[in-house]
């Protein structure tokens, strides 16, 4: 088994528009995919909007620099995300297909794996 | 002892032959595709030696693979008693160990070559990785074979297929046949591969060979192979039908290749082959094929192009074909696959069928297809069209247009004479 990380990828202006009844369906609709798929799932979180995002980086002399953002300039950004253990890609897919994600899709990524 | 040149031509023959089944079989055993190729190459290199001081074995192919597996038997034991770990592929959980994989005799060595191109392309995998993958494992092209027949550079192929082979470790890409709630769609996409592998053979996309001969023999290898293995797994049904269309397309389109091209390397209409050349026995087997295919209901896209091929290689003549039949089965393919390219080849059967007037109508409902923008088909169509109307002046545009739009030096050769042709 092997995990993976199920990043949902949106346009945001669709949830800043969405009145509570879309807010209500969606919710409803993640409850019933983690029941649906419980035994898989080992995570995941929704996410507010890329513009309560802080960037921290090393900068050049040894200390940080703190900046809102980042902005990416693609119209689609990480809403949420769910941590998933599936036999193989395949699988994960299959799982991935049943997230939620009106304003966009989700990415599918291996969790790589250290040697201890 | 074997003369030297001919165990030489034993391995090469293994090469093309069994390269498939050999590393199918390894693959399934190390559970990783490097150390299987990596085992195989040392399999064929072996019985270079081998097969000179004792003779070609009667099966090279089991010869080779058992070689291969106890190589890579070794290989595992090493890397055990020093602890490494090895990436493993993700296997049916009902596989048997590495060790009860190697004990099989060479009578029982399962035929394990659909995992191997199911998993090579497999969706999550970009085409052009797919279509490199199946050209190294499954025909057992070197990388700079396989940058050559794609027209790229060594090191850009070889970064291709490192990363298709990283993603299928890394992501879990497993190697299986899939289960058949699946099935109609992977057999689409390995059928695509192979037929991508066709197309860009029979036209070379620039270039002086109108043919790259290897890319058609090796795309017709794998039609023949996933033609006899589908069958026997329980996906018959939904994906044989489509296999033996594409089998019979190529070997329909294929049997008239030594037509194309004259002696003089010019490209010659299918209006003026010689019908004698073509191959018959191809041609044969291609027809009973089609009928397989059509059987299916509605029948799929590549047996309604190889029925038009088909009715092609059965006429007598140009004059004496079926062009009539051939716009029915246009007009269903149209339907089935709605692409500007084939809309375009049944207006030109239909200027056939009923007169260059109601093809030319055809054609100039596509005039504005983005998809055939630059298309240099389209041009040298609306030409032979002008050219039969008597439409001189317009046909010489167009021809010219024609000329500027393809780069295929035998294409541009033909489009010369036929402008040439024209009367002042």
């Amino acid at each position: 088994m092997a995990e993976y990380l199920v990043l949902i990828y949106e346009d945001e202006a669709g949830w800043a528009e969405a009145g509570p009844d879309t807010w209500e369906r969606v919710i409803t609709e993640h409850r019933a995919f983690g029941e649906r798929n419980g035994a898989v799932l080992r995570g995941g979180h929704g996410l507010h909007p890329t513009e309560t995002a802080t960037f921290v980086r090393t900068d050049n002399a040894g200390g940080f620099t703190v900046t809102d953002g980042p902005f990416a300039e693609t119209k689609e950004a990480l809403t949420g995300f769910y941590v998933i253990e599936a036999a193989d890609l395949d699988a994960a897919v299959a799982i991935a297909k049943q997230v939620p994600a009106p304003f966009g899709g989700v990415e599918v990524r291996p969790v790589r794996v250290f040697d201890r | 002892m074997m003369s030297s040149a001919s165990v030489a031509a034993a391995v090469a023959e293994a090469h093309r032959r069994e390269w498939a089944f050999v590393l199918a079989a390894t693959v399934r055993l190390t559970g990783d595709i490097d150390l299987a190729e990596e085992c195989v190459q040392d399999a064929y290199a072996q019985a270079l030696g081998s097969w000179t001081a004792s003779g070609v074995p009667d099966r090279p192919g089991a010869w080779l693979t058992t070689v291969a597996r106890r190589g890579a038997l070794n290989l595992l034991k090493r890397a055990a008693t020093e602890r490494r770990t090895l990436p493993r592929l993700v296997e049916d959980r009902t596989d048997p160990g590495p060790e009860e994989i190697a004990r099989v005799g060479p009578d029982e060595i399962p035929d394990d070559r659909l995992r191997l191109i199911f998993t090579c392309c497999h969706p999550t995998l970009s085409q052009p990785a797919q279509v490199a993958l199946t050209l190294r494992l499954l025909c057992g092209l070197t990388t700079s074979e396989v940058a050559r027949a794609f027209l790229v550079a060594d090191a850009t192929m070889a970064a291709r297929i490192t990363r298709a082979k990283k993603k299928i470790n890394a992501a879990g890409i497993p190697y299986r046949v899939p289960p058949v709630a699946e099935l109609p769609e992977r057999i689409d996409a390995v059928l695509e591969v192979v037929y991508l592998l066709y197309t860009t053979g029979h036209t070379a996309p620039a270039g002086a060979d109108l043919v790259r001969r290897d890319l058609v023999e090796r795309a017709l290898d794998l039609a023949r192979m996933l033609h006899t293995l589908l069958p026997a797994t329980e996906l018959a049904t939904t994906g044989a039908a489509d296999v033996a269309g594409l089998l019979a397309l190529i070997l329909l389109t294929d049997a008239r290749a030594t037509t194309r091209v004259g002696p003089d390397g010019r490209a010659v209409l299918l209006a003026e082959a010689d019908r004698t050349q073509w191959d018959r026995t191809a041609i044969a087997e291609g027809v009973s094929l089609v009928r397989e295919a059509l059987r299916r209901r509605p029948p799929g896209r590549f047996a309604l192009m190889a029925a038009i091929a088909a009715v092609h290689d059965e006429a007598p003549s140009w004059a004496d074909t079926d062009w009539t039949e051939i716009v029915g089965l246009y007009d269903l393919l149209v339907t089935i696959w709605p692409s500007p390219v084939v809309a375009l080849n049944r207006a030109v059967a239909i200027g056939y069928a009923h007169g260059p007037a109601a093809g030319l109508t055809a054609l100039d409902a596509l005039a504005t297809e983005p998809q055939l923008a630059g298309y240099s088909y389209l041009a040298a169509s609306r030409a032979e069209l002008l050219h039969r109307l008597g439409r001189l002046t317009e046909a010489r545009l167009a021809y010219q247009e024609a000329l500027l739009l393809t780069e295929n030096t035998v294409e541009l050769d033909f489009l010369t004479t036929r402008l040439g042709q024209l009367p002042d």
